[in-house]
């Protein structure tokens, strides 16, 4: 990194930054004063599921099993009303190359990358997708930089991204370790800018269509198991990728009636930019401090327009405590033999509680696993969660406090899911939209049109909306 | 007297991006107060000693610059001891499974 670039300059430059390292022309697909064609912004990439499929099949990603989870589905029956109880199945997306769904998002990224004539690939991402864009740029024999946030200001890192480093190391990449906070993006924009590597963002359309593949091979491989398509399928939801790529798949697979249900880790209380409160998190994604704001807001992001626009999909949107999600861990461990990382877990904890409002015909996917070792595990999270003062205890999940206190459940009758009132996000993604319209300029058919498709809702309910934000105002 | 070590050996430097007090201004008091720290790893340059400003040559082929912290840093990061709140779950809900049958 150029010690030259100053951070106002290399802010002020953030536009032609990015556009020169998406190779994407954003400015033609812009529609109106908020509304843009997000449907050819997809298309034009050219990457249909047959396409896709042949790109992850030639490094070994996708077709992962999926699993019945019997033992598990017994478990919550005993709980559940007679009748009720749905059956579980898990997709084990830690049988990918680099162990996370995250391969499918990077490997048509890299795959975009070299066909473009990219000599490297440059991530920020603490999490799964480094290890992935590593590997992937590993098969595909370009350079490769991950821009992590690790370490706190006294040096502790967090033990899961402390195992990112290793495994993106482990795959050849160089790792630009950073301390807390939302600069890590002009460190991300200095790199992308000396290098002129490609921008593997999370949130461009190759990294969404990526996904497209898993919810795909889902509803083929759970109708081919039972005869009919999931009922409901979860998936746990962060920056909103892994929901509106499930989901785009699975209508592509004709499964259109699957209800798509969210799944977070509730982080209410902490603060994603806090210095203390980095190592109090406990978990490094699938938490509500992505999920909230990028629902509520998608187009925060490392690219001029975001490809994962989780609320156009979302039908339900859920949260489980910390607890539950370390029990649920402990449980699929000790119940199916699946030792696997927290991310698919946050799914499965909510699985726990949604499938016993189903009925026992009916049918469940948690979407994703992710694989476990060293640091990425809940020992290594509670053994910190300890020392930097969390109580951890057994006892009644709602009495937990993320930060302060992380109560394990005593019995699985207290997994319990707490709705996210879909209502509220929709008003407020309405508002975000409006907040970031530059000067006076009025909404155009096309505008409203809009939001009520980026909302899931209608015209009706848009004006509604708009209505009473002018009246506030 | 320091001890040298040798181009070519494994190293982490460390530099600071931005100082204390001039962070982004949307970050809370507690981020503001410290620097925004960069670590990274590759192969020394140049001989040098711990401490000093040294250029490394990192995995993706750049050059960097920055404090000479460590030599061949290791990996720390493990599992831990086991944790007591969760050791005893396994063998609570195959209690409660013994009261179901299996596939019901």
């Amino acid at each position: 990194m150029t010690a030259a670039l100053s951070y106002e300059a290399v802010l002020a430059d953030r536009d032609a930054i990015m556009r020169d390292s998406v190779g994407i022309d954003y400015q033609q697909y812009v529609t109106g004063v908020l509304a843009f064609d997000y449907e050819r912004l997809l298309a034009d990439t050219g990457y249909d599921i047959q396409r896709t499929q042949a790109v992850q099949g030639r490094t070994g990603v996708g077709n992962t099993p999926l699993i019945e989870l019997r033992h598990i589905t017994s478990l919550f029956r005993s709980l559940a009303a007679p009748g009720k109880g749905a059956r579980i199945f898990v997709k084990d997306e830690a049988a990918n190359p680099s162990g996370s769904f995250k391969d499918r998002r990077a490997s048509l990224s890299v795959c975009e990358a070299q066909q473009r004539g990219y000599t490297g690939v440059v991530a920020a991402t603490s999490g799964n997708y480094g290890a992935a864009v590593a590997s992937q740029a590993a098969k595909a024999g370009m350079r490769c930089i991950i821009v992590q946030e690790a370490f706190d200001s006294q040096g502790i890192a967090q033990p899961e991204i402390a195992e990112k480093t290793r495994a993106c190391e482990a795959y050849g990449a160089e790792v630009i370790r950073l301390s807390v906070g939302p600069e890590l993006f002009y460190v991300f924009l200095c790199v992308l800018k000396e290098t002129g590597y490609f921008n593997a963002s999370l949130y461009t359309p190759y990294s969404i269509l990526g996904i497209e593949t898993l919810g795909y091979e889902l509803a083929g491989q759970v109708q081919q198991q039972t005869g009919r398509f999931p009922d409901l399928v979860l998936a746990t939801h962060a920056g909103g990728g892994n929901v509106t790529g499930t989901a785009r798949g699975l209508r592509k697979a004709g499964a259109v009636d699957t209800m798509v249900v969210a799944a977070s880790v509730d982080l209410a209380g902490l603060h994603m930019a806090s210095d203390r409160d980095f190592n109090r998190k406990s978990f490094t994604t699938g938490h509500t401090g992505f999920s909230i704001p990028f629902t509520t807001w998608p187009d925060r992001t490392d690219v001029p327009r975001n490809a994962a626009r989780p609320l156009r999909y979302i039908d339900r949107f859920v949260t489980v405590t910390q607890g539950e999600v370390f029990y649920m861990t402990q449980v699929l461990a000790e119940l199916e033999g699946l030792e696997r990382g927290p991310a698919g877990n946050t799914s499965l904890a909510a699985a726990f509680s949604v499938a016993q409002e189903l009925d026992a015909d009916q049918i469940v996917v948690i979407q994703e696993t992710e694989y476990t070792g060293a640091g990425k595990h809940p020992l290594a999270q509670l053994n910190l969660a300890k020392h930097m003062g969390v109580e951890v205890r057994r006892g009644d999940p709602r009495d937990n406090k993320p930060g302060q206190r992380i109560v394990i459940p005593e019995h699985p009758s207290q997994i319990a899911v707490v709705d996210v009132d879909l209502d509220h996000v929709r008003r407020s993604y309405v508002r975000h939209a409006l907040e970031s319209i530059q000067g006076e300029q009025s909404l155009s058919e096309i505008d409203l049109d809009f939001l009520a498709a980026e909302t899931r809702s209608t015209r009706a309910y848009v004006e509604e909306v708009l209505n009473e934000w002018h009246r506030t105002t | 007297m320091a001890e040298y070590i040798e181009i070519g050996t494994w190293v982490e430097i460390h530099r600071i991006v931005l100082p204390g007090g001039q962070r982004a201004p949307q970050v809370p008091v507690e981020t503001q107060q410290v620097p925004l720290e960069m670590r990274v790893k590759g192969f020394l340059a140049e001989r040098s000693s711990l401490g000093d400003e040294v250029e490394i040559v990192t995995s993706a082929g750049r050059r960097l610059r920055g404090t000479l912290t460590e030599v061949n840093p290791a990996y720390t990061h493990s599992f831990g001891s086991p944790i007591p709140e969760l050791l005893t779950i396994g063998r609570e809900v195959r209690t409660i499974l013994g009261e179901t049958k299996v596939g019901q």
